[in-house]
């Protein structure tokens, strides 16, 4: 029994040591050396500053902007720091009433369109940071950026069209717009 | 469904049995009690650790000695979790100065790691210090995979030796998963991950400015009792850093499933792109597939490990095939408010709260449907959000007991209980004594294999039970009706399963969730193991059996097709009565437009 004590003892220090310190040094060590870019967090700059992540999405409210999905961090939505998301269940009274209000907004903000709006665009998100919307949810969005920017909406299309990305080696995932990405193009095009 | 949800689905499924035969070759060499070219790779490193832990690695160990090292070591490892977790506060590598977790948490975390479960009740990125996640969570990520593999082998090993006394060396055992099979995956991975822009690093969190300010609201009660509204703007996001990927790569390959951040594999830093999905995706059920064949191997009949995996996969596609079609079908309390849930070639459709557009529905169901079937339990969308349908394919999976592929050797060794039962039962409709693999499966076997499989299935339903009673259990819910009783079904059924996953909503992090669950956890993973190490140790002792006319072979679709039915009938017969309480009763409400 003490034998069998002291060797699981030294084992776990050892293995410790191995899976706990020596594998995650080696994976930094190679990821800093190989991937420099992706391992800190895909930052995205401005003027030589950064202005997020690639992959991290931000809030977006001015309808002059494309709006990204909705978020359920708290306290606020997008808080990168604490990831989460609704975990309203399917017949939830308040899953409906949180979409209700979402297409309220949407239609507040281009009183015009009554077309149906895009699932992605009024249901939040699992992590609450998600970057992207479906091409289908830019779509929806496109005239009314291209009027309150005064801009031409076929520009606005290939704009959206260049931060669209196809399925992953023309299979895998769902095609998707990236939305920091999309409006900080459209801010350098536009102010 | 759509085309391409086939397409995807497919091509995973392909990809998976393509791989199946090579790692399982690879890991019989592994584990041979011979030496060969991939144990006299990395002997000088393997030798280094016995000599420093005074270990005879041809010490053969009866089962009670390794059943003996299995629970210490592991008993070590869980407290050395609960230290940490306690202690972080005053210990380095902690650059958002977290304080110590609470007694309850860390108590239900420790266990929950050293199982092999990775339930999660607090959030990683606002609760852990990086050296807990690197000391604790990470190394327990590697040891609780490593010793479900070497359970398996010793089980496995109690099959093919004949008249002998010992099941194998647990350290031995150990050693070689972590150093020639975990370390060398995981490694690949989390380059691979990296490379699809998981981070992995040591720096502090990183703030950013935002492109549009915008401003929330909180309100709060004041010293007197009355609402104070407070308007905060927000300026700025605070994006979190840490050795991630490292860490992603081993839950993925060990069926642990504890996220690095609180989303887990839904968050973007830990999951970025579809191919990096595909490759998390893959390490869910790499291991535990290949492990059938390695048994095949070593029992010396191929075809044995090949129907195990056949069962497994006849459960598996069909209800893969129900999650998906529930989800793209989308949630028809939505439909009437003008919502577009169609799929087209601009939008997935379907069910999307809680899911990111990234994965879509088909990426979303695969997952949560190879998670629930593998004891691994970590997400890339919310079961908590899931419709009723597509939420009851998790749940039920996981009740089967972990046994469609299951947790890397915890499946097989649950799968090769049902195995037994499955013998058994058809030795009693032809009246002859049941054979497996040339053992002859007596009183003993049989107990053994029965509490591998109904001690999980009375967790389940006794743990629920007692949760609805208590109104400390029914106060974790945050869905009302039939749901919130989905929600309490599955944290226990998770927890009582060794899978981790969770309906998120639950509050869990409370001392009674956190004791409740904690018990299950270790009640399903280490009386479990002692059993199977028992049956291992009388299956080694006997004489092979030659086979006659009377036997029944076991790898013709005809058993696989009545193994599949135990399996199933068990988990029919324990939990309808309970989904129709949970998820069947939420489908017929909302097909009623409630």
């Amino acid at each position: 029994m003490s034998k069998l004590l002291r060797q699981s003892f030294v084992l776990l220090l050892l293995m410790t040591v191995i899976t706990g310190v020596l594998y995650p040094l080696a994976a930094t060590g190679l990821a800093q050396l190989i991937f420099p870019h992706q391992a800190n967090g895909s930052l995205v700059e401005r003027d030589g500053k950064p202005v997020g992540s690639a992959l991290i999405g931000q809030s977006f409210t001015d309808p002059k902007y494309f709006w990204g999905r909705p978020s359920a961090t708290a306290p606020n939505p997008y808080n990168a720091s604490a990831s989460s998301a609704s975990n309203q269940g399917p017949t939830n009274p308040a899953l409906a009433d949180a979409v209700k209000q979402r297409i309220a907004a949407l239609r507040a903000a281009d009183p015009g369109n009554a077309a149906p709006v895009p699932v992605d665009l009024v249901t939040a998100s699992g992590s609450g940071l998600d970057p992207q919307i479906s091409p289908a949810a830019a779509q929806y969005q496109l005239a009314r950026v291209a009027r309150l920017r005064h801009m031409d909406v076929a520009r606005v299309r290939s704009l959206v069209q260049r931060c669209t990305q196809g399925r992953q080696l023309g299979l895998l995932g769902e095609p998707r717009v990236d939305v920091l990405k999309l409006n900080l193009a459209l801010d350098a095009g536009a102010p | 469904m759509t085309t391409n949800d086939y397409l995807q689905l497919g091509l995973y499924l392909v990809v998976l049995l393509l791989l199946v035969k090579p790692l399982g070759s690879y890991m019989a060499h592994v584990f041979a009690d011979a030496p060969n070219r991939v144990t006299r790779f990395g002997g000088r490193v393997e030798r280094a650790i016995y000599r420093l832990c005074g270990i005879a690695p041809d010490e053969d160990m009866g089962w009670k000695r390794y059943a003996l090292a299995v629970l210490l070591f592991n008993l070590l490892g869980l407290l050395a979790v609960y230290a940490l977790q306690r202690l972080q506060g005053w210990l380095p590598l902690n650059p958002q100065h977290f304080g110590a977790v609470s007694a309850d948490s860390s108590m239900n975390t420790a266990i929950s790691f050293a199982s092999n479960t990775n339930w999660q009740g607090y959030g990683g990125e606002s609760t852990m210090s990086y050296l807990t996640q690197m000391l604790g969570l990470a190394v327990q990520n590697f040891l609780s995979a490593a010793t479900g593999i070497a359970v398996l082998v010793a089980l496995v090993r109690g099959f093919a030796r004949r008249s002998a006394t010992g099941i194998g060396n647990f350290w031995v055992d150990l050693t070689r998963s972590t150093l020639y099979l975990l370390l060398p995956l995981s490694l690949l991975l989390s380059l691979l991950l990296v490379s699809q822009g998981v981070v992995q690093n040591f720096k502090p969190y990183v703030d950013v400015p935002v492109v549009q300010a915008s401003s929330y609201s909180t309100t709060a009660k004041d010293a007197a009792g009355h609402e104070v509204t407070t308007q905060a703007v927000v300026t700025s996001q605070t994006l979190p850093m840490g050795p991630a990927a490292s860490q992603i790569a081993i839950k993925q390959l060990g069926t642990n499933g504890g996220g690095f951040f609180n989303v887990n594999s839904a968050h973007p830093f830990e999951n970025p792109t579809p191919l990096s999905n595909f490759l998390e995706l893959l390490s869910i059920l790499l291991i535990p597939s290949a492990l059938c064949y390695t048994f095949g191997q070593m029992v010396g009949d191929r075809r044995q490990g090949w129907s195990l995996l056949a069962v497994m996969l006849v459960i598996f596609i069909p209800l893969l095939l129900a999650c998906t079609a529930a989800e793209q079908a989308g949630n028809p309390l939505l439909a009437h408010l003008g919502v577009d849930q169609h799929a087209s070639a601009l939008q997935a459709g379907g069910n999307m709260e809680g899911k990111e557009t990234r994965f879509g529905i088909a990426d979303s169901t695969l997952w949560a449907t190879a998670t629930t079937a593998a004891s691994n339990g970590s997400v890339n969308a919310m079961h908590d959000s899931f419709t009723p349908l597509g939420g009851l394919v998790p749940m039920w999976l996981m009740q089967l007991g972990e046994v469609i592929f299951g947790g890397v050797g915890s499946g097989l060794y649950g799968m090769l209980a049902f195995a037994v039962v499955a013998v058994f039962i058809a030795g009693l409709m032809v009246g002859r004594t049941p054979e497996y693999l040339g053992k002859k499966i007596e009183a003993y076997e049989m107990k053994m294999a029965s509490l591998a499989v109904l001690l999980p299935c009375a967790l389940v339903v006794i743990g629920t039970a007692i949760a609805v009673m208590v109104p400390a259990g029914v106060a974790g819910v945050a869905n009302p009706g039939a749901h919130g009783f989905s929600e309490m079904l599955y944290a226990v059924s998770s927890a009582s399963n060794n899978n981790g996953s969770a309906f998120g909503g639950l509050s869990a992090n409370t001392p009674f969730w956190n004791v409740l669950l904690g018990a299950c956890m270790f009640l399903a993973r280490f009386p479990l193991i002692v059993a199977m190490l028992a049956m291992a140790g009388g299956l080694a002792a006997k004489r092979h059996v030659p086979e006659s006319a009377g036997t029944l072979p076991t790898h013709t679709p005809l058993f696989v097709t009545l193994l599949a039915c135990v399996v199933i009938v068990v988990g029919a017969l324990t939990f309808l009565p309970a989904l129709a309480l949970g998820p069947i009763a939420e489908q017929l409400m909302s097909a009623m437009g409630h």
